[in-house]
Protein backbone atom coordinates (compact mmCIF):
# COMPACT_ATOMS: atom_id res chain seq x y z
CA UNK A 1 0.00 0.00 0.00
CA UNK A 2 1.23 3.44 -0.96
CA UNK A 3 1.74 6.08 1.76
CA UNK A 4 -0.74 8.25 -0.17
CA UNK A 5 -3.48 5.63 0.33
CA UNK A 6 -2.91 5.98 4.06
CA UNK A 7 -3.14 9.78 3.77
CA UNK A 8 -6.43 9.51 1.87
CA UNK A 9 -7.81 7.09 4.44
CA UNK A 10 -6.89 9.42 7.31
CA UNK A 11 -8.63 12.32 5.55
CA UNK A 12 -11.80 10.32 4.94
CA UNK A 13 -11.81 8.94 8.50
CA UNK A 14 -11.36 12.50 9.77
CA UNK A 15 -14.41 13.66 7.81
CA UNK A 16 -16.53 10.72 8.99
CA UNK A 17 -15.42 11.38 12.55
CA UNK A 18 -16.52 15.01 12.25
CA UNK A 19 -19.88 14.04 10.73
CA UNK A 20 -20.30 11.61 13.63
CA UNK A 21 -19.72 14.45 16.08
CA UNK A 22 -22.32 16.60 14.29
CA UNK A 23 -24.82 13.74 14.41
CA UNK A 24 -24.14 13.19 18.10
CA UNK A 25 -24.37 16.90 18.97
CA UNK A 26 -27.70 17.33 17.23
CA UNK A 27 -29.07 13.99 18.38
CA UNK A 28 -31.75 13.76 21.08
CA UNK A 29 -29.54 11.94 23.58
CA UNK A 30 -27.13 14.79 24.19
CA UNK A 31 -29.75 17.47 24.93
CA UNK A 32 -30.02 17.04 28.68
CA UNK A 33 -26.28 16.86 29.24
CA UNK A 34 -25.71 19.98 27.14
CA UNK A 35 -28.32 21.87 29.14
CA UNK A 36 -26.58 20.95 32.39
CA UNK A 37 -23.20 21.88 30.98
CA UNK A 38 -24.47 25.21 29.62
CA UNK A 39 -25.58 26.17 33.14
CA UNK A 40 -22.26 25.34 34.78
CA UNK A 41 -20.98 28.94 34.92
CA UNK A 42 -24.08 29.94 36.89
CA UNK A 43 -23.76 27.83 40.01
CA UNK A 44 -21.67 30.47 41.77
CA UNK A 45 -21.83 32.84 44.72
CA UNK A 46 -23.05 35.75 42.67
CA UNK A 47 -25.88 33.74 41.11
CA UNK A 48 -27.33 32.13 44.22
CA UNK A 49 -31.05 31.70 43.84
CA UNK A 50 -30.85 31.55 40.06
CA UNK A 51 -29.67 27.94 40.01
CA UNK A 52 -31.17 26.55 36.81
CA UNK A 53 -31.89 28.89 33.94
CA UNK A 54 -33.91 27.83 30.95
CA UNK A 55 -31.49 27.26 28.11
CA UNK A 56 -32.41 28.26 24.60
CA UNK A 57 -34.27 25.35 23.00
CA UNK A 58 -31.89 24.96 20.09
CA UNK B 1 -18.70 19.36 50.25
CA UNK B 2 -18.36 17.42 53.53
CA UNK B 3 -17.92 20.47 55.75
CA UNK B 4 -14.38 21.42 54.71
CA UNK B 5 -13.99 24.82 53.15
CA UNK B 6 -11.87 24.67 50.04
CA UNK B 7 -11.14 28.01 48.44
CA UNK B 8 -10.42 28.98 44.85
CA UNK B 9 -6.83 29.91 44.02
CA UNK B 10 -7.36 33.50 42.90
CA UNK B 11 -3.84 34.69 43.70
CA UNK B 12 -2.39 33.47 40.41
CA UNK B 13 -5.40 34.84 38.52
CA UNK B 14 -4.86 38.21 40.21
CA UNK B 15 -1.17 38.22 39.25
CA UNK B 16 -1.84 37.37 35.62
CA UNK B 17 -4.76 39.82 35.37
CA UNK B 18 -2.70 42.78 36.60
CA UNK B 19 0.20 41.84 34.33
CA UNK B 20 -2.19 41.62 31.38
CA UNK B 21 -2.83 45.35 31.71
CA UNK B 22 0.84 46.20 32.33
CA UNK B 23 2.15 44.14 29.37
CA UNK B 24 -0.68 45.46 27.23
CA UNK B 25 0.61 48.98 27.79
CA UNK B 26 4.25 47.97 27.16
CA UNK B 27 3.49 46.01 23.99
CA UNK B 28 1.17 48.63 22.54
CA UNK B 29 3.65 51.41 23.41
CA UNK B 30 6.30 49.61 21.34
CA UNK B 31 3.68 49.29 18.58
CA UNK B 32 3.05 53.04 18.68
CA UNK B 33 6.82 53.68 18.57
CA UNK B 34 7.38 51.53 15.49
CA UNK B 35 4.32 53.06 13.78
CA UNK B 36 5.90 56.47 14.44
CA UNK B 37 9.22 55.21 13.04
CA UNK B 38 7.50 54.52 9.72
CA UNK B 39 6.11 58.06 9.56
CA UNK B 40 9.21 59.80 10.95
CA UNK B 41 12.22 57.65 9.89
CA UNK B 42 14.62 59.79 11.97
CA UNK B 43 13.14 58.06 15.04
CA UNK B 44 15.09 54.91 14.09
CA UNK B 45 17.87 55.54 16.58
CA UNK B 46 20.89 53.23 16.63
CA UNK B 47 19.98 49.58 17.06
CA UNK B 48 16.50 50.48 18.31
CA UNK B 49 15.19 50.60 14.75
CA UNK B 50 11.99 49.20 13.26
CA UNK B 51 13.57 45.85 12.42
CA UNK B 52 14.65 45.18 16.01
CA UNK B 53 11.56 46.61 17.72
CA UNK B 54 8.88 45.04 15.54
CA UNK B 55 9.40 41.49 16.89
CA UNK B 56 9.47 42.98 20.39
CA UNK B 57 6.04 44.52 19.71
CA UNK B 58 4.54 41.30 18.31
CA UNK B 59 5.97 39.13 21.09
CA UNK B 60 4.86 41.57 23.79
CA UNK B 61 1.28 41.95 22.61
CA UNK B 62 0.72 38.30 21.64
CA UNK B 63 2.60 36.39 24.32
CA UNK B 64 2.90 38.90 27.17
CA UNK B 65 -0.46 40.70 26.96
CA UNK B 66 -2.47 37.93 25.26
CA UNK B 67 -0.64 35.17 27.14
CA UNK B 68 -1.25 36.68 30.58
CA UNK B 69 -4.91 37.22 29.67
CA UNK B 70 -5.21 33.55 28.67
CA UNK B 71 -3.54 32.30 31.84
CA UNK B 72 -5.73 34.52 34.04
CA UNK B 73 -9.03 33.66 32.37
CA UNK B 74 -8.35 29.94 31.90
CA UNK B 75 -7.30 29.55 35.56
CA UNK B 76 -10.43 31.44 36.66
CA UNK B 77 -12.77 29.58 34.32
CA UNK B 78 -11.46 26.07 34.96
CA UNK B 79 -11.93 26.56 38.73
CA UNK B 80 -15.34 28.25 38.49
CA UNK B 81 -16.87 25.78 36.02
CA UNK B 82 -15.14 22.72 37.51
CA UNK B 83 -16.12 23.85 41.02
CA UNK B 84 -12.75 22.94 42.42
CA UNK B 85 -9.49 24.57 43.48
CA UNK B 86 -6.63 24.84 41.00
CA UNK B 87 -4.41 21.75 41.17
CA UNK B 88 -0.63 21.62 40.79
CA UNK B 89 1.06 23.01 43.91
CA UNK B 90 4.36 24.76 43.09
CA UNK B 91 3.74 24.41 39.36
CA UNK B 92 1.07 27.12 39.62
CA UNK B 93 3.38 29.97 40.75
CA UNK B 94 6.02 28.57 38.37
CA UNK B 95 3.73 29.22 35.40
CA UNK B 96 3.42 32.85 36.50
CA UNK B 97 7.06 33.60 37.30
CA UNK B 98 8.36 31.44 34.46
CA UNK B 99 6.17 33.24 31.94
CA UNK B 100 7.25 36.64 33.26
CA UNK B 101 10.89 35.54 32.90
CA UNK B 102 10.27 34.50 29.28
CA UNK B 103 8.83 37.95 28.60
CA UNK B 104 11.75 39.68 30.29
CA UNK B 105 14.26 37.61 28.30
CA UNK B 106 12.40 38.46 25.08
CA UNK B 107 12.57 42.14 25.94
CA UNK B 108 16.35 41.86 26.40
CA UNK B 109 17.32 39.56 23.51
CA UNK B 110 15.12 40.86 20.68
CA UNK B 111 16.40 44.48 20.66
CA UNK B 112 19.94 43.05 20.75
CA UNK B 113 19.19 41.14 17.56
CA UNK B 114 19.38 37.70 19.18
CA UNK B 115 16.76 35.90 17.12
CA UNK B 116 15.91 32.71 15.22
CA UNK B 117 14.37 34.89 12.54
CA UNK B 118 11.06 33.03 12.49
CA UNK B 119 8.04 35.30 12.70
CA UNK B 120 6.26 35.02 16.09
CA UNK B 121 8.87 32.37 17.06
CA UNK B 122 11.94 34.59 17.21
CA UNK B 123 13.20 33.64 20.66
CA UNK B 124 16.47 31.69 20.76
CA UNK B 125 16.74 28.08 21.88
CA UNK B 126 17.46 28.53 25.63
CA UNK B 127 14.31 30.67 25.94
CA UNK B 128 12.41 28.11 23.83
CA UNK B 129 13.30 25.46 26.41
CA UNK B 130 12.05 27.68 29.23
CA UNK B 131 8.80 28.27 27.30
CA UNK B 132 8.41 24.49 26.95
CA UNK B 133 8.86 23.97 30.71
CA UNK B 134 6.31 26.68 31.56
CA UNK B 135 3.85 25.46 28.98
CA UNK B 136 4.04 21.82 30.09
CA UNK B 137 3.49 22.99 33.69
CA UNK B 138 0.48 25.00 32.47
CA UNK B 139 -0.91 21.85 30.80
CA UNK B 140 -0.38 19.80 33.98
CA UNK B 141 -2.10 22.44 36.14
CA UNK B 142 -5.01 22.94 33.74
CA UNK B 143 -5.74 19.29 32.95
CA UNK B 144 -5.00 18.28 36.54
CA UNK B 145 -7.68 20.72 37.67
CA UNK B 146 -10.10 19.36 35.06
CA UNK B 147 -9.33 15.89 36.38
CA UNK B 148 -10.36 16.78 39.94
CA UNK B 149 -13.50 18.75 39.03
CA UNK B 150 -16.55 18.06 41.20
CA UNK B 151 -19.08 18.20 38.37
CA UNK B 152 -19.51 15.65 35.60
CA UNK B 153 -19.38 17.93 32.55
CA UNK B 154 -16.39 19.83 31.21
CA UNK B 155 -17.74 23.25 30.26
CA UNK B 156 -17.18 24.17 26.60
CA UNK B 157 -14.86 27.10 27.45
CA UNK B 158 -12.45 24.58 28.98
CA UNK B 159 -12.47 22.57 25.75
CA UNK B 160 -11.27 25.67 23.92
CA UNK B 161 -8.61 26.49 26.55
CA UNK B 162 -7.49 22.85 26.57
CA UNK B 163 -7.22 22.70 22.77
CA UNK B 164 -5.20 25.90 22.85
CA UNK B 165 -2.77 24.44 25.39
CA UNK B 166 -2.26 21.18 23.49
CA UNK B 167 -1.97 22.77 20.04
CA UNK B 168 0.44 25.48 21.17
CA UNK B 169 2.68 22.83 22.77
CA UNK B 170 2.69 20.88 19.50
CA UNK B 171 3.36 23.97 17.38
CA UNK B 172 6.11 25.31 19.60
CA UNK B 173 7.96 21.99 19.71
CA UNK B 174 7.57 21.43 15.96
CA UNK B 175 8.59 24.83 14.70
CA UNK B 176 11.30 25.61 17.23
CA UNK B 177 13.31 22.46 16.51
CA UNK B 178 16.81 23.79 15.90
CA UNK B 179 20.50 22.96 16.06
CA UNK B 180 22.30 25.20 18.55
CA UNK B 181 25.77 26.32 17.48
CA UNK B 182 26.36 28.46 20.56
CA UNK B 183 24.45 29.61 23.62
CA UNK B 184 22.75 32.40 21.68
CA UNK B 185 22.66 31.07 18.12
CA UNK B 186 20.87 28.16 16.49
CA UNK B 187 19.75 27.11 13.05
CA UNK B 188 16.37 25.65 12.12
CA UNK B 189 16.19 21.88 11.84
CA UNK B 190 14.42 22.33 8.50
CA UNK B 191 15.58 23.92 5.28
CA UNK B 192 14.20 25.53 2.17
CA UNK B 193 10.49 25.35 1.43
CA UNK B 194 9.92 22.76 4.18
CA UNK B 195 11.17 25.31 6.68
CA UNK B 196 8.81 27.93 5.25
CA UNK B 197 5.88 25.50 5.36
CA UNK B 198 6.57 24.46 8.96
CA UNK B 199 6.98 28.12 9.93
CA UNK B 200 3.52 28.97 8.53
CA UNK B 201 1.96 25.79 9.84
CA UNK B 202 3.14 27.22 13.16
CA UNK B 203 2.32 30.84 12.31
CA UNK B 204 -1.24 30.33 11.19
CA UNK B 205 -2.06 27.91 13.97
CA UNK B 206 -0.64 30.37 16.48
CA UNK B 207 -3.44 32.57 15.14
CA UNK B 208 -5.90 29.68 15.10
CA UNK B 209 -5.21 28.26 18.53
CA UNK B 210 -3.41 30.86 20.64
CA UNK B 211 -5.33 33.88 19.32
CA UNK B 212 -8.62 32.19 18.42
CA UNK B 213 -9.36 29.01 20.40
CA UNK B 214 -8.01 30.48 23.65
CA UNK B 215 -9.95 33.72 23.31
CA UNK B 216 -13.09 31.84 22.26
CA UNK B 217 -12.74 30.02 25.58
CA UNK B 218 -12.75 33.43 27.22
CA UNK B 219 -15.81 34.41 25.21
CA UNK B 220 -17.72 31.23 26.15
CA UNK B 221 -17.31 31.97 29.85
CA UNK B 222 -17.50 35.75 30.14
CA UNK B 223 -20.25 36.52 27.60
CA UNK B 224 -22.81 34.19 29.24
CA UNK B 225 -21.71 35.35 32.72
CA UNK B 226 -22.01 39.02 31.95
CA UNK B 227 -25.23 38.58 29.95
CA UNK B 228 -26.64 36.47 32.80
CA UNK B 229 -27.89 33.72 30.49
CA UNK B 230 -26.48 30.46 29.11
CA UNK B 231 -24.80 30.35 25.73
CA UNK B 232 -27.22 30.61 22.78
CA UNK B 233 -26.61 27.08 21.52
CA UNK B 234 -24.43 24.59 23.31
CA UNK B 235 -24.74 22.20 20.36
CA UNK B 236 -23.37 24.83 18.01
CA UNK B 237 -20.45 25.42 20.39
CA UNK B 238 -19.57 21.71 20.27
CA UNK B 239 -19.85 21.48 16.49
CA UNK B 240 -17.92 24.66 15.72
CA UNK B 241 -15.23 23.64 18.23
CA UNK B 242 -14.56 20.41 16.38
CA UNK B 243 -14.87 22.09 12.99
CA UNK B 244 -12.17 24.58 14.01
CA UNK B 245 -9.95 21.78 15.30
CA UNK B 246 -10.29 19.72 12.12
CA UNK B 247 -9.80 22.68 9.78
CA UNK B 248 -7.29 25.16 11.19
CA UNK B 249 -4.24 22.88 10.89
CA UNK B 250 -4.50 22.95 7.07
CA UNK B 251 -4.75 26.69 6.47
CA UNK B 252 -1.06 27.65 6.85
CA UNK B 253 -0.09 27.47 3.14
CA UNK B 254 -2.13 30.59 2.37
CA UNK B 255 0.82 32.53 3.81
CA UNK B 256 2.96 31.14 0.98
CA UNK B 257 0.88 31.80 -2.15
CA UNK B 258 2.96 32.22 -5.32
CA UNK B 259 6.15 30.99 -3.63
CA UNK B 260 8.27 27.84 -4.15
CA UNK B 261 5.62 25.88 -2.21
CA UNK B 262 3.96 23.32 -4.56
CA UNK B 263 0.89 24.79 -6.21
CA UNK B 264 -1.43 22.03 -4.97
CA UNK B 265 -0.39 22.75 -1.38
CA UNK B 266 -1.27 26.40 -1.86
CA UNK B 267 -4.68 25.38 -3.21
CA UNK B 268 -5.31 23.05 -0.26
CA UNK B 269 -4.45 25.92 2.09
CA UNK B 270 -6.81 28.23 0.25
CA UNK B 271 -9.73 25.77 0.28
CA UNK B 272 -9.38 25.04 3.99
CA UNK B 273 -9.11 28.74 4.73
CA UNK B 274 -12.40 29.28 2.90
CA UNK B 275 -14.04 26.45 4.87
CA UNK B 276 -12.89 28.16 8.08
CA UNK B 277 -15.46 30.89 7.54
CA UNK B 278 -18.23 28.53 8.69
CA UNK B 279 -16.90 27.49 12.13
CA UNK B 280 -15.59 31.01 12.77
CA UNK B 281 -18.98 32.55 12.15
CA UNK B 282 -20.58 29.75 14.17
CA UNK B 283 -18.64 31.02 17.16
CA UNK B 284 -19.41 34.66 16.46
CA UNK B 285 -23.14 34.05 16.02
CA UNK B 286 -23.25 31.88 19.13
CA UNK B 287 -21.61 34.61 21.19
CA UNK B 288 -23.66 37.52 19.89
CA UNK B 289 -26.97 35.63 19.99
CA UNK B 290 -26.36 34.80 23.65
CA UNK B 291 -27.45 38.38 24.20
CA UNK B 292 -30.71 37.93 22.26
CA UNK B 293 -33.59 39.13 24.37
CA UNK B 294 -31.23 41.14 26.55
CA UNK B 295 -29.91 43.66 24.04
CA UNK B 296 -30.80 46.52 26.38
CA UNK B 297 -27.91 45.42 28.61
CA UNK B 298 -25.53 46.71 25.93
CA UNK B 299 -26.72 50.25 26.55
CA UNK B 300 -25.08 50.79 29.91
CA UNK B 301 -22.76 47.83 30.47
CA UNK B 302 -19.25 48.60 29.14
CA UNK B 303 -18.09 45.01 29.79
CA UNK B 304 -20.74 43.71 27.38
CA UNK B 305 -19.91 46.52 24.96
CA UNK B 306 -16.31 45.29 24.84
CA UNK B 307 -17.30 41.62 24.56
CA UNK B 308 -19.94 42.04 21.86
CA UNK B 309 -17.84 44.49 19.84
CA UNK B 310 -14.96 42.02 20.01
CA UNK B 311 -17.23 39.38 18.48
CA UNK B 312 -18.21 41.77 15.69
CA UNK B 313 -14.55 42.33 14.87
CA UNK B 314 -13.98 38.57 15.10
CA UNK B 315 -16.74 38.10 12.51
CA UNK B 316 -15.27 40.80 10.29
CA UNK B 317 -11.72 39.52 10.36
CA UNK B 318 -12.76 35.89 9.89
CA UNK B 319 -14.67 36.95 6.79
CA UNK B 320 -11.74 39.00 5.53
CA UNK B 321 -9.21 36.21 6.21
CA UNK B 322 -10.79 33.56 3.97
CA UNK B 323 -11.32 36.20 1.29
CA UNK B 324 -7.65 37.20 1.40
CA UNK B 325 -6.59 33.56 1.20
CA UNK B 326 -8.13 33.29 -2.30
CA UNK B 327 -5.09 33.28 -4.57
CA UNK B 328 -6.26 36.04 -6.89
CA UNK B 329 -7.14 38.34 -3.98
CA UNK B 330 -3.87 37.42 -2.29
CA UNK B 331 -1.99 38.47 -5.43
CA UNK B 332 -3.15 42.00 -4.64
CA UNK B 333 -3.09 41.95 -0.83
CA UNK B 334 0.07 39.99 0.02
CA UNK B 335 3.10 41.93 1.32
CA UNK B 336 0.98 45.11 1.59
CA UNK B 337 -0.46 46.98 4.56
CA UNK B 338 -3.77 45.22 3.92
CA UNK B 339 -2.32 42.18 5.72
CA UNK B 340 -1.27 44.40 8.61
CA UNK B 341 -4.77 45.91 8.74
CA UNK B 342 -6.34 42.44 8.70
CA UNK B 343 -4.12 41.27 11.55
CA UNK B 344 -4.96 44.31 13.66
CA UNK B 345 -8.67 43.99 13.00
CA UNK B 346 -8.26 40.64 14.73
CA UNK B 347 -5.64 41.72 17.27
CA UNK B 348 -7.12 45.02 18.44
CA UNK B 349 -10.77 44.42 17.60
CA UNK B 350 -11.07 40.81 18.70
CA UNK B 351 -8.21 39.62 20.93
CA UNK B 352 -7.56 42.85 22.83
CA UNK B 353 -11.22 43.82 23.24
CA UNK B 354 -12.37 40.42 24.48
CA UNK B 355 -9.40 40.42 26.91
CA UNK B 356 -10.14 43.93 28.12
CA UNK B 357 -13.82 43.08 28.65
CA UNK B 358 -12.87 39.93 30.56
CA UNK B 359 -10.35 41.83 32.72
CA UNK B 360 -12.97 44.46 33.57
CA UNK B 361 -15.19 41.57 34.68
CA UNK B 362 -12.42 39.92 36.71
CA UNK B 363 -10.58 42.83 38.34
CA UNK B 364 -13.26 43.95 40.82
CA UNK B 365 -13.98 40.34 41.82
CA UNK B 366 -10.28 39.64 42.32
CA UNK B 367 -9.96 42.58 44.71
CA UNK B 368 -13.17 42.05 46.65
CA UNK B 369 -15.10 44.91 45.03
CA UNK B 370 -18.52 44.81 43.45
CA UNK B 371 -17.52 46.90 40.44
CA UNK B 372 -14.63 48.81 38.88
CA UNK B 373 -13.65 52.16 40.42
CA UNK B 374 -15.23 54.05 37.51
CA UNK B 375 -17.80 52.68 35.06
CA UNK B 376 -17.63 55.97 33.18
CA UNK B 377 -13.92 55.52 32.48
CA UNK B 378 -14.65 52.00 31.20
CA UNK B 379 -17.13 53.45 28.71
CA UNK B 380 -14.59 56.12 27.73
CA UNK B 381 -12.02 53.38 27.23
CA UNK B 382 -14.46 51.46 25.05
CA UNK B 383 -15.10 54.36 22.68
CA UNK B 384 -11.44 55.40 22.46
CA UNK B 385 -10.44 51.81 21.73
CA UNK B 386 -13.15 51.38 19.09
CA UNK B 387 -12.29 54.62 17.29
CA UNK B 388 -8.58 53.72 17.48
CA UNK B 389 -9.22 50.29 15.96
CA UNK B 390 -11.36 51.68 13.14
CA UNK B 391 -8.77 54.35 12.29
CA UNK B 392 -6.04 51.72 12.31
CA UNK B 393 -7.73 49.17 10.08
CA UNK B 394 -9.32 51.67 7.66
CA UNK B 395 -6.01 53.46 7.02
CA UNK B 396 -4.05 50.25 6.49
CA UNK B 397 -6.75 48.87 4.18
CA UNK B 398 -6.49 51.95 1.99
CA UNK B 399 -2.69 52.07 1.97
CA UNK B 400 -2.57 48.31 1.40
CA UNK B 401 -4.85 48.31 -1.63
CA UNK B 402 -3.03 51.37 -2.97
CA UNK B 403 0.35 49.64 -2.59
CA UNK B 404 -0.93 46.47 -4.25
CA UNK B 405 -2.33 48.41 -7.20
CA UNK B 406 0.82 50.51 -7.62
CA UNK B 407 3.15 47.48 -7.50
CA UNK B 408 1.23 45.60 -10.19
CA UNK B 409 0.62 48.57 -12.52
CA UNK B 410 2.52 48.29 -15.81
CA UNK B 411 2.98 50.63 -18.75
CA UNK B 412 2.03 49.69 -22.31
CA UNK B 413 5.60 48.52 -22.94
CA UNK B 414 5.51 46.19 -19.91
CA UNK B 415 7.72 48.25 -17.60
CA UNK B 416 6.56 48.99 -14.05
CA UNK B 417 4.48 52.16 -13.80
CA UNK B 418 5.77 53.04 -10.32
CA UNK B 419 9.02 52.61 -8.47
CA UNK B 420 8.77 51.07 -5.00
CA UNK B 421 9.65 54.31 -3.27
CA UNK B 422 6.67 56.02 -4.90
CA UNK B 423 4.37 53.60 -3.09
CA UNK B 424 6.21 54.41 0.15
CA UNK B 425 5.67 58.11 -0.46
CA UNK B 426 1.97 57.56 -1.12
CA UNK B 427 1.62 55.59 2.12
CA UNK B 428 2.79 58.34 4.48
CA UNK B 429 -0.59 59.98 5.22
CA UNK B 430 -2.14 56.58 5.98
CA UNK B 431 0.75 55.59 8.21
CA UNK B 432 0.18 58.79 10.16
CA UNK B 433 -3.52 57.90 10.62
CA UNK B 434 -2.53 54.37 11.63
CA UNK B 435 -0.14 55.81 14.22
CA UNK B 436 -2.98 57.98 15.57
CA UNK B 437 -5.22 54.90 15.81
CA UNK B 438 -2.51 53.16 17.82
CA UNK B 439 -2.08 56.18 20.09
CA UNK B 440 -5.82 56.14 20.82
CA UNK B 441 -5.81 52.42 21.59
CA UNK B 442 -2.81 52.86 23.91
CA UNK B 443 -4.49 55.81 25.66
CA UNK B 444 -7.44 53.55 26.39
CA UNK B 445 -5.10 51.08 28.06
CA UNK B 446 -3.62 53.86 30.21
CA UNK B 447 -7.13 54.80 31.35
CA UNK B 448 -7.69 51.12 32.14
CA UNK B 449 -4.49 51.00 34.23
CA UNK B 450 -5.60 54.06 36.24
CA UNK B 451 -9.02 52.49 36.77
CA UNK B 452 -7.38 49.21 37.76
CA UNK B 453 -5.06 50.72 40.38
CA UNK B 454 -7.95 52.73 41.83
CA UNK B 455 -9.98 49.51 42.03
CA UNK B 456 -7.09 47.65 43.65
CA UNK B 457 -6.57 50.31 46.33
CA UNK B 458 -7.82 49.03 49.68
CA UNK B 459 -9.02 45.83 48.02
CA UNK B 460 -9.73 42.62 49.81
CA UNK B 461 -7.77 39.67 48.42
CA UNK B 462 -9.27 36.91 50.56
CA UNK B 463 -9.92 33.70 48.62
CA UNK B 464 -13.55 32.72 48.11
CA UNK B 465 -14.81 29.25 49.04
CA UNK B 466 -15.63 26.67 46.38
CA UNK B 467 -19.32 25.96 45.94
CA UNK B 468 -20.32 22.54 44.70
CA UNK B 469 -23.64 22.81 42.92
CA UNK B 470 -26.42 20.51 44.13
CA UNK B 471 -27.13 17.55 41.88
CA UNK B 472 -23.93 18.10 39.93
CA UNK B 473 -21.67 15.64 41.73
CA UNK B 474 -19.55 13.58 39.38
Amino acid sequence: MDINDLRSIVTVVGLLCFLGIVGWAYGKGSKKGFEEAANLPFAEHDDQGVTSKPSHPR
Amino acid sequence: MSGTKTTYNDKVVRQFAVMTVIWGIVGMLVGVIIAAQLVWPELNIGFLHFGRLRPLHTNAVIFAFGGCALFATSYWCVQRTGHTRLWGGPLIPFTFWGWQLVILLAAITLPLGITQGKEYAELEWPIDILITLVWVSYAIVFFGTIGKRTVSHIYVANWFFGAMIIAVALLHLGNSAALPVSFLKSYSAYSGVQDAMIQWWYGHNAVGFFLTAGFLGMMYYFVPKQAGRPVYSYRLSVVHFWALIFTYMWAGPHHLHYTALPDWTQSVGMVFSLILLAPSWGGMINGIMTLSGAWHKLRDDPVLKFLITSLSFYGMSTFEGPMMSIKTVNALSHYTDWTVGHVHSGALGWVAMVSIGSMYYLLPKLFGKTEMYSTKLMTTHFWIATIGTVLYIASTWISGVMQGLMWRAVNADGTLAYSFVESVKGSYPFWAIRWLGGVLFLSGMLIMAYNMFKTMAGGNTKDTPVIVPVGHHA
